[in-house]
Parts: structure tokens; sequence; C-alpha cells
């Protein structure tokens, strides 16, 4: 039964990015995308409830994957929601115009769908595939704005993903290689569950080398330091909900991906141990990020090296292992998810309202529009790991269990966090209450362009709750649950997933 | 087989090996030209010698399949792509100049360090496999490294474009050189080729929305590894 919704599921946004193609990028065409995205997450709603399917050659449910799949489905429709009022006033305003314009909503369904078929694909090669298809999709909308930073941007992005990408590739070979004279020739020489079975009988020092290959690979996709490059200019330049699905979903898939690789490396015995390599590069991540945090000049450069440091502490998590660790790593991924989504929704509207996105002429957001700097200061706090939302419980057991394993390492990881809250609360306290201009530090020269902005635009109290207010308060409400430890099927499927990949 | 040629079981391996040193070699070559248009040549010459180790591997490993993978890597990335790329250069007026970061000495020194280093990481752990795709995934991350290497190395944007397809040509070599891969290897051509696209599209985009102004080489002055630029 389960099995016969997953065409469904993944063909809702084909079919929708079909018909989206051939509309007009109005009004019309953005509900509709609304629509398609409610269907994706009611089908997603019914297949992650319902029992697991077994494993095929193509197809994987498991724990994990139900995760994400609830996360992706999830956070699609509340930034297709989003996407309703933001788009009709970039395209009013003239930012979005012509075919980017055009292009916005099919494309927006095929990064869901390729997301999607990202996370239940069984097989290494599928999953290589989608993930690719789902930069090339972002590439193009991350340049909608068709300016010379934006081009610049998505040119960045794509070469830099594509030479990940093309070295993840070849660590995907690597593996069948490796796996070949176990399991034989065939499509279950590439299956994750046939990989997994005789993980222990697969040659070590090729599959340290395939590792390597694949951690460079799907670490530029995550972002973590040095491999980052990418990652600020195309959150910054990139259209708010497209910002918001890249950091909430696109960097997630791309941990979940590397951490399928992780797993298989379990039961041997190589040269490279997995495990230290990706705490290594999560703390390299946490410790860079939350310094560069410091010197951002511009909201959603800011918000996308906060997003470094996130994906940086949940690799840790997941390089640390343990059912504990990876608990709190794969909390920290979905939290990290939503409340990103959140503020980048945010962001986008405050920019649209102000006309600019440097934080020196964006302050005092709580006395002149009130709706927007609550929500904003409502969402910084999620993001700064406070309670009650799901980043708190998320850190906190990460200590927990860091302490019990290597003391000095929590130490290491208490700072790093310390130092990005520490310039998350300034960009906080400057946005939503700052009267004065000239905090220091904040000033010191970024030699980034000034991103392209234009006039400010209105937004009505109405459709500021329409499109803004329920978005967001879903994603916090679910971060919020998350953190209250109110999950329902949700916290089993964590606790076994944490088994699955912790061990 | 699909037809019986009258060759020993060794004689075939040799000439699939060949076919991949050809394309290594094709790999060191690029990076010794100093004219754009000759680093497009061999690019060129690389992508072919790439389509017929496929189809060759269509006959050893009996799989009809790698015939569409060598037609698809002869088409697109052998004659659509050097058309494209040499259409680019006129239009840019690049014809001249290969920038490079790393002098031309020095340079071929990293690149024959890193053609060793890839064989004495290969061979060793590859030892159990059979000798057919043994020598070729040796062959296949050399061309990779050199890839990488003359990314690192150049600095125009368009020397790394064609240094990005090298690289995926020397995957590309590994993919269709290990045995019996099944399915996903026309798909992972579909993808890079329309990756190939996207480039393209970008880069002619900006350049037609630019015209006006002249300042068509804006996309020059990235730099996609900002702590190696040079100057």
């Amino acid at each position: 039964m389960t099995l016969i919704l997953l065409p469904i599921l993944l063909g809702i946004p084909a079919l929708g990015a079909l018909i989206l193609g051939f509309l007009p990028a109005r009004t019309g065409a953005a509900w509709m995308n609304v629509a398609f995205s409610a269907a994706t997450l009611a089908v997603a709603g019914v297949f992650v409830s319902g029992p697991l399917p077994p494993p095929t050659l193509f197809v994987l449910v498991d724990d994990l994957n139900r995760l994400m799949i609830a996360l992706i489905a999830f956070v699609g429709f509340t930034t297709s929601l989003f996407s309703v009022g933001y788009l009709q006033r970039e395209i009013d305003s003239g930012h979005l115009k012509g075919f980017p314009a055009r292009l916005y909503h099919p494309l927006f369904q095929i990064f869901v769908g390729m997301m999607l078929l990202a996370v239940v694909s069984n097989n290494l090669g599928v999953l290589w595939v989608a993930m690719e298809g789902g930069t090339l999709a972002t590439v193009f909308l991350v340049a909608s704005a068709q300016t010379d930073q934006a081009i610049r941007a998505a040119w960045k992005y794509l070469m830099l993903c594509s030479v990940g990408i093309a070295l993840a590739l070849l660590g995907t070979t690597l593996i069948y290689f490796a796996a070949q004279p176990v399991l034989g020739e065939g499509l279950n020489a590439m299956a994750w569950s046939g990989l997994q079975e005789v993980a222990a009988d697969l040659n070590p020092a090729l599959m340290g080398m395939a590792f390597v290959f694949l951690l460079v690979g799907y670490g530029t996709k995550i972002g973590l330091v040095p491999l980052h490059a990418w990652l600020p200019d195309a959150h910054g330049e990139g259209p708010a909900p497209v910002s918001a699905m890249l950091s909430g979903l696109f960097l997630g898939v791309g941990l979940v991906a590397l951490l399928r690789i992780k797993t298989l490396m379990g039961p041997l015995v190589s040269p490279l141990i997995p495990g230290p390599a990706m705490m290594a590069l999560g703390l390299v991540s946490l410790a860079f990020s939350g310094f560069m945090l410091y010197r951002r000049r511009y909201y959603k450069f800011g918000l996308a090296y906060s997003s470094i440091e996130h994906m940086g502490i949940a690799t840790f998590a997941l390089g640390l292992g343990g059912p504990l660790a990876a608990f709190a790593g794969l909390l920290h991924l979905l939290a990290h998810g939503l409340i990103k989504a959140s503020l980048f929704s945010i962001g986008g509207v405050v920019v649209q309202i102000k006309g600019v996105q440097d934080m020196k002429a964006l302050r005092d957001l709580t006395t002149t529009h009130p709706m927007v700097g609550w929500a904003l200061v409502a969402g910084f706090l999620a993001l700064m790991g406070l309670p009650p939302f799901g980043l708190f419980l998320s850190e906190l057991l990460l200590l927990v269990a860091v302490v019990t394993v290597q003391p000095w390492l929590a130490v290491v990881l208490a700072l790093g966090i310390l130092v990005a809250t520490g310039a998350l609360l300034l960009f906080l306290q400057r946005m939503a209450f700052g009267k004065e201009p000239g905090l220091p530090g904040l000033d010191a020269g970024a030699a980034i362009e000034l991103p392209a902005v234009g006039k400010p635009v209105e937004w009505s109290k109405a459709s500021l709750c329409v499109f803004l207010m329920i978005p967001v308060g879903l994603n916090l409400a679910a971060a919020v649950a998350l953190g209250l430890g109110l999950l329902g099927p949700v916290g089993d499927w964590l606790v076994r997933a944490a088994k699955v990949v912790g061990s | 087989m699909i037809f019986a040629l009258p060759l020993e079981p060794a004689t075939l391996a040799d000439i699939a090996q060949a076919l991949s040193v050809g394309v290594m070699l094709c790999g060191f070559w690029m990076l010794l030209q100093r004219r754009l248009v000759n680093v497009v040549r061999t690019y060129a010459a690389q992508a072919f010698l790439l389509a017929l180790a496929a189809a060759w591997q269509a006959y050893v490993q009996d799989e009809r399949q790698l015939l569409t993978t060598a037609v698809i890597i002869l088409v697109a990335k052998a004659l659509i792509v050097p058309a494209v790329l040499n259409r680019i250069i006129v239009k840019l007026d690049l014809r001249r100049s290969v920038a490079t970061s790393v002098g031309f000495g020095r340079g071929l020194v990293g690149a024959m360090g890193l053609v060793g280093f890839s064989m004495l990481l290969v061979f060793p752990v590859t030892t159990t496999s059979g000798a057919l795709t043994r020598e070729t995934l040796a062959m296949a991350l050399s061309v990779v490294f050199l890839g990488f290497w003359m990314i690192i190395t150049r600095n125009r944007a368009i020397s790394q474009v064609i240094a990005l397809m090298a690289l995926e040509n020397g995957v590309l070599l590994a993919v269709v050189g290990v045995k019996g891969m099944p399915l996903v290897v026309e798909m992972i051509t579909a993808v890079l080729v329309l990756l190939t696209f996207m480039v393209f599209g970008i880069f002619f985009f900006h350049i037609r929305t630019r015209f006006d102004s002249l300042d068509v080489r804006n996309l020059e002055r990235v730099h996609i590894i900002p702590w190696l630029r040079s100057s």
C-alpha cells in the first residue's frame, strides 16, 4: 500500500512543474504552486505515517527518510505560501521579470521533487542525480534577479558545486568498485540497503578513498568550511523563498547523503575514519562562521553564515556518532531547517519593506513594523538556541553527549556556539530595537558589493498575516514542538533513525 | 559479444587501457597549451577519445547501453561543446590568452606529481580487483586531478569551464570503465550534459543582457576559490 503512494508523492511535483511551466507567472500560478505543495504535504503525511515498505533496488524508506520527507514537504508547503506574497511584490516592483519570473514556480516544484527523490532513493547513483538536479534547478532561481551580483553568485554556485559533485560521482563509482567483488555486478551493488548488509566485507582502503571524495563532494553541498565559498553568495542573492529552501532543505539533504555513506563505513577499519573527519570539518565550520558572522553587513549573508555554523554543529554531532549525539544531530538538522526557512522569509519581507539589505539601515523594526519586528525577534531567539525551540534541546543533548566522550571537545563546541550566538544577538539587538547608528564591530569593511535592492514595497496587514505570519508561525510552532519533545511519532522515528546512523 | 573480433582478451584490455591513457595524455596536453583555441581543440580530442573508450567498453563488456553513452559523449562533449566554446572565445575576443596563476614549468611538475599520486593511491588498494578496470581507474583519477589542477591554476572563467569539463571527462572515464555499473550511467551522462548546457546558458545569458554596457568580462572576474586568487 505504502509503495503505491510513492509514485504519487514524486509525481505531484513533477506534474506541478509541467503544468506550471505552461502558466504565466501571476498569482494564479503562485496559488497553484501552493496547491501542489499542499498536495505533496498531504500525500507525504499519509506516506510517512504508514508502515515501512521493504527496500527495493531503487527505493528505501526508513526512519531517517521519513523525517526528511516530512521536513521537505512541510517546509516546501510553508515556503510556497510565503512565495505568493513575496513573489507578487518582486514582480510588481520589477525585480523579477520575464523568463525568470515564469520559471520560478516550475523550478520550485522540480527542486522539491528532486529533494524528495534524493532522500527516498536507495541507489547511490540516483541519489547523486537527484542532488545535482536540485542544484541545477536552484542555479536558475539564484540568478533570477538578473543583476550582475546575482549572476555571479549563480556562476560561483554552479562551478563550485559542479566540481564537488563530480568528485562525489567518482566516490560513488569507487563504492560500486568496492562492492562489486562482494555483491556482484548489477543494481544491488549500488543499493544502500544491499551495501549496508555487507558493509564489513568491503575493501576498507577503497571505501576510505571513496569517503574522501564523497566528503568533499557532498561537503560542498552542505557548505562545510573550506568548501563553503558558494553558500553566502547564493543565499544572499537568490529570492528569499529560494534561500529559505536552500538553507532549510538542500544543505540538510546533502548531510543525510553523507551520513548514509558514513554509516557504510561503520564496521570497517579503514585508513581514514569518517567520524573524526566529519567532526573536524564541523568544528572548523562552526568556529570560522562564528567569527565571520561579526563582519557581516547584509542581512541574508549573515543568515547564510549562520547556516554554515549550524550545519557545522549537525555534522559534528553526526560525526561523533552514538545514539545520543546522532539524535541531537538529526534534531538539529530538522529544527535548523524549520527555523532558517522562517528567518529567510522574514528577512525577505524586511528587505522589501525597507528597500535595503544593509543592516546599518535596518533598525528598530519592532517600532516601525511591529508585526515583522516581533516575528524577527522570535526567529532570532529560536536561531540562537533558546528554549523552547528545537535548537536548544539539540545543542544541550549534543553537549551532554560530547562531555561523556571528550570533555575538552565540549568546551570548544560550547565556545563556538557562544561566539556565533553573540553575533546573532548583536544583529537582533540592532535590527529589532537599535536606535543609534554605528555599533562597534558590525561596520568593519565587508568586501561584498551592495546587493541590488530597490524602493520600499508595501505589505498590508492582511497580506502579512496570510503570507508571512502563517508560514512562519507554522515553522516556528513545529520548531517549538521539537524543542518540547511534543513529537508524537516523529520522536520514535528520531530515536530509531539515531540508532541506525549512530552505531 | 555483439560481434566477435579475432582478438585475445588481453589485447581487448590493452586497447581499453591505451584509450584511457590517451584521455589522460590529453589532460596533460591541455595544461601545456598557451592559446585558448588550442586548449579547446585538445579538449575536443579528449572527449573524442573518451567516446571511443566508452564504445570500446560497450564492446568488451557486451553492454549495448554504453553505446548510447558513447554517442551522447561524442555529440555533446566532442562536437557541440567545443563549437560553443569557440563561439564564446570569438565573441569575447579571448583567442590569445591563457592566464595562469602558476608558471607553466611549475604547473607541469605539479601535474606530473598528481598523476603519480593517483597511481600510488589506486594501485595498492585495488589488488583484488580485475586488471581491466584498475588501470582505467588510475587514469581516470589522474584526469580528475589534472582537471582540478587546471581549475586552480587558471584565472579566466572560460578556462575554468574547460577544466571542469575535462574533470568530468575523467569521472566519466571511471564510470564507463567500471564493469557493469548498471543503467545509472545514462542518467549520469544526461545530467552532466544538462549541467554543461546550464553553464553555457548562464554565459550567453550574461553576454546577451550585458551586451550594451560592454561589461561582458564581469564574469571573468569571479574567483570561485577566493584564497587562490592571483594579483
